[in-house]
């Protein structure tokens, strides 16, 4: 090849990549981009990533029968890897009569109730994030795609508004940090996007399998305010906004982070 | 119903040698944090941990509070002869898992 031809080869090559990078210019970052390498590959090895334990734990309650109806998940649902793939992705949603967004965790709650005429089961209780990690196994990868339904519009701008709501004695919105500081450092610690792309997530801070809403009073008590009470349609609101603020990002759950 | 998650080549060749992980479920309680109502919650680890190839062991340890929950062990032996390896935990307030992977070796 002469001179000229690899010179225009070489530029070719150039504006082709450059253009991909444009294209796929999306500057979100996950968390796992911030974590280490071994963190990382604890999270992609399903045999090691702890996560995975409770996914084997919620896939066992999935087939296991409950409440007076006498029904398990499978027996309306069948195989979940095909009926619960790409679920995850699309929660929270409005149910078909309801009156309000419903996260995975009062999908299930719903489903125990309604149709396997069970008790509910704890909130954030073991056997509850279990059953959510199983289901939200299923859509691992699948990019986050919140449903377009107009009745989730003003939930989604409460959720917008305490994303920006100063709060606390130390005076913090959410945004200040995740939006405005995002990759600056906090005592030495790299600040998140806060993309809710890997729940239920094990956290080794908490040693133990954890929902977003535990994430949220996290960081609550972070900027001494008050968490919300258990069951606040607070969480689920900033829920629906996380995931809007997260859309065509893959999930990730289980995830891990440190 | 325990809950495992082991990791081991299914096949081997003879004299290579093989990692074998294994990850689970416990809440490794320390003994020395207190309740919700102030006093200690009672001790409640693995205390040891022990694999054995075709009956013979070739890997054991023993856990102490300090050690996290939901441990994750990883550890090599030589794959001599087919067989099956037999993970044993035993802990505090009766805690005993046995788990086994076969392992050809040829």
């Amino acid at each position: 090849m002469s001179a000229p031809r690899v010179a225009a080869v070489v530029a070719i090559v150039f504006m082709v990549s450059y253009a991909a990078a444009q294209v796929g210019g999306d500057k979100r970052r996950s968390g796992y981009r911030d974590m280490g390498e071994a963190l990382q590959k604890m999270q992609d090895d399903d045999t090691a990533n702890p996560g995975m334990l409770f996914v084997q734990l919620g896939g066992e309650l999935w087939s296991r029968k409950a409440g007076t109806a006498d029904k398990s998940c499978a027996d309306c649902h069948g195989e979940a890897s095909a009926s619960m793939k790409g679920v995850a992705v699309r929660y929270p949603a409005m149910a078909r009569d309801g009156d309000r967004p419903l996260d995975l965790e009062g999908r299930i709650d719903l489903c125990r109730t309604e149709h396997q005429k069970a008790e509910r089961l704890a909130p954030e209780s073991r056997d509850l994030l279990a059953l959510e990690a199983f289901v939200a196994r299923q859509s691992r990868g699948m990019p986050i795609a919140p449903p377009a339904d107009p009745r989730l519009a003003p939930f989604r701008a409460q959720g917008a508004a305490l994303w920006r709501q100063r709060q606390g004695q130390l005076n913090l919105s959410c945004a200040i940090c995740h939006d405005d500081n995002a990759g600056k450092r906090l005592a030495g610690i790299v600040i998140p996007e806060a993309h809710p792309t890997g729940y239920p997530t094990y956290r080794l801070e908490w040693q133990v399998l954890g929902s977003l809403k535990r994430r949220l009073r996290n960081c609550l008590v972070g900027f001494r305010a008050d968490p919300w009470p258990s069951g606040a349609s607070d969480y689920v609101a900033l829920e629906l906004y996380l995931m809007e603020r997260a859309k065509g990002m893959a999930l990730e759950a289980p995830g891990v982070r440190p | 119903m325990a809950n495992v998650l082991v990791n081991a080549p299914k096949s081997a060749k003879r004299g290579a040698i093989v990692e074998i992980k294994a990850l689970i479920l416990h809440p490794m309680e320390t003994g020395f944090r207190p309740g919700p109502n102030g006093t200690i919650i009672p001790r409640n680890i693995i205390e040891r941990f022990t694999a054995r190839w075709n009956g013979a062991e070739i890997f054991s340890m023993d856990m102490s509070p300090a050690i996290s929950a939901n441990p994750f062990v990883s550890f090599f032996a030589v794959a001599t002869e087919s067989g099956t390896v037999r993970l044993r935990w035993t802990g505090d307030q009766g805690f005993a898992v046995e788990e086994q992977v076969a392992i050809t070796v040829e």
